[in-house]
């Protein structure tokens, strides 16, 4: 089975000779849930740029299932929806015509495009405001607005470059599911984000792009696997004894009611608990001081720096 | 794409940009037929009445050929590099650069929309002029092919503009210190005979010059330049106006990065 995208050695310098990608190398397998992930300006948006022919390339080669772009760019272009990070339609055009206009440009008869329109158009919630002016929109209506319309030629790869930016948190979890949804139908998708918890949440696999190059490419699981350490925060019921510590554990307390406790690889937390039980302390509730991603693309990024 | 999809694509520009200035017709339709009908009474019936005939025929039938072709070339000229930059601007045009139409559809769909209106605003003014002039066609062929070569060669110009605009600024530079002075200066108030030999001369080089007298032989049968001249040159025009646009498009000019 060919790739959903195959990029070999691709590099991009603009005209003011800054290099913003310096010959990365990526395979998406079809069906997966792919994240692309660095800190702004790493190269992200110039590698989507590219496979979408919003950006030419300076070398390497693209293919979108199979298809070189070198070679037959609107063939590979038919495979592909796109979901850009700026909001990027006529804010004078109603939310129908938007996704019928689209349907358009890719030669989509009118009955079916409109069949389709009105399906996306209630899927994401849309169907009541399918006749008002896109500006009109509110900020997380809009991105699901550029959603149904990437998705309205059905393409088999789905690129979107932070599509949950500014989007309130119920709105963040449908879009997942929605998403979810389209990768269960056999959409592979491609995720950009700087919510490392999304990532975490949906994609199967990921690379992480920095200053123009490829610092890891490998799946999720993989990737948590290689945390060393974690730390939790403890919320306890009762104030802390001023000694309160745990063997074989680094501990520190916060206030007379939180303690904070780090576990490395190997610990596990059942010794911690018993500990606390043994010293009278009762824990009401647990958490990650940060998203275990987090630490590892901090430490990824700030390594490739170094 | 096949046959197929290109014509829908070609329809979807066609279809969203007969929309776009339909929507707003009071900004596009309008204002043509407002000034028009200013021209008419102010420079047909006022002043017109005092000038006497020109070229065997009324002031009045003088002019209109020459304000129908202004409303055309104008009209097609706005649309496109309106609504060409607003895409550009607003970067609703990125919906199009990432679908799989080609670029010839692409241009083809913004050209026609741009002839559509300056077609619409055309039949508009002259239905204004049927109130203070009678006008017979003198030729047919000549009026049709005129005009949509007009209409298309402006509409490219339009593009090129638009392609290279890089405010709002930009897209009104063109059309008010080039378009206009070429316009009134390209014989829509007078005959060439009347200007001394040396700014006819100069005259000879300006483009209008050639549209507004070729579209008034087929309206009045009468012309300052040869009617076979005038179409061979707005016919070159047109082609190395469009290879350019073409050009632009598969460069990604302004477009791409």
């Amino acid at each position: 089975m060919v790739p959903a995208l195959a990029i070999e050695n691709l590099s991009k310098t603009y005209g003011n000779d800054f290099t913003a990608l310096k010959g990365i190398s990526l395979k998406v397998e079809q069906g997966d849930f792919f994240a692309l992930l660095g800190p702004n300006g790493a190269g992200k948006s110039t590698t989507i740029g590219i496979i979408c022919s919003l950006v030419d390339k300076t070398g390497g080669q693209v293919q979108v299932h199979g298809v070189d772009i070198d070679l037959d760019f609107a063939g590979a272009k038919k495979f592909l929806g796109v979901v850009p990070q700026e909001f990027n339609f006529n804010v004078f055009e109603k939310t129908r015509d938007i996704l019928l206009t689209q349907a358009g440009y890719y030669g989509i008869p009118r009955t079916i495009a409109e069949e389709r329109a009105d399906h996306f158009l209630k899927k994401l919630g849309l169907w009541d405001k399918r006749n008002t002016a896109s500006r009109m929109l509110s900020g997380g209506m809009k991105r699901r607005l550029m959603i149904a319309r990437a998705l309205i030629h059905q393409p088999k790869l789905l690129i979107l470059d932070e599509p949950t930016a500014g989007v309130d948190i119920e709105m963040r979890r449908s879009m997942w599911e929605f998403l979810q949804e389209i990768n269960a139908s056999g959409t592979t998708i491609i995720l950009t984000t700087h919510y490392l918890e999304e990532a975490e949440a949906l994609c199967r696999n990921i690379a992480i792009i920095n200053h123009g190059e490829i610092v890891e490419n490998t799946s999720m699981k993989s990737l948590i696997r290689r945390l060393h350490r974690e730390v939790f925060i403890l919320d306890c019921r009762d104030d802390l004894p001023r000694s309160c510590a745990v063997e074989g554990f680094v501990t520190r307390q916060i206030d007379s009611h939180t303690l904070e406790v780090e576990v490395e690889k190997g610990q596990d937390l059942n010794t911690v608990f018993k500990s606390l039980s043994e010293q009278g302390i009762c824990v009401q509730s647990m958490r990650n001081r940060a998203n275990r991603l987090e630490e590892m693309f901090v430490n990824l990024v700030e390594g490739a720096k170094g | 794409m096949n046959a197929k999809e290109q014509y829908i694509a070609f329809m979807t520009i066609l279809r969203k940009e007969i929309r776009r200035y339909t929507r707003i017709w009071t900004q596009t339709l309008l204002p043509s037929a407002i000034t028009m009908s200013l021209y008419f009474v102010i420079f047909g019936s006022l002043v017109g009445s005092r000038i006497g005939e020109m070229g065997g025929f009324t002031y009045m039938q003088f002019v209109v050929p020459g304000l129908i072709m202004m409303a055309i070339v104008t009209n097609s000229y706005s649309n496109v590099v309106s609504s060409f930059f607003g895409s550009k601007f607003n970067n609703s045009i990125e919906e199009l650069l990432v679908s799989p139409t080609p670029n010839y559809i692409i241009l083809w769909g913004y050209i026609i929309g741009g002839v559509t209106r300056g077609l619409a605003v055309a039949v508009i003014v002259t239905v204004v002029a049927l109130f203070f002039t009678h006008l017979s066609i003198y030729s047919f062929p000549v009026v049709i092919g005129i005009v949509t070569l007009t209409s298309v060669l402006f509409a490219l110009a339009g593009f090129i503009n638009a392609v290279f605009a890089n405010s709002f600024d930009d897209i009104s530079i063109v059309p008010t210190f080039v378009l206009t002075p070429l316009i009134y200066l390209g014989g829509v108030f007078y005959s060439l005979d009347l200007l001394p030999e040396f700014w006819r001369g100069v005259s000879q080089l300006n483009p209008l010059v050639y549209v507004v007298n070729a579209f008034r032989y087929g309206v009045l049968g009468v012309s300052d330049v040869s009617i076979e001249f005038a179409f061979g040159m707005i016919a070159a025009f047109t082609v190395v106006a469009y290879l350019y646009c073409m050009h632009l498009l598969n460069s990604g000019t302004r477009l791409r990065q």
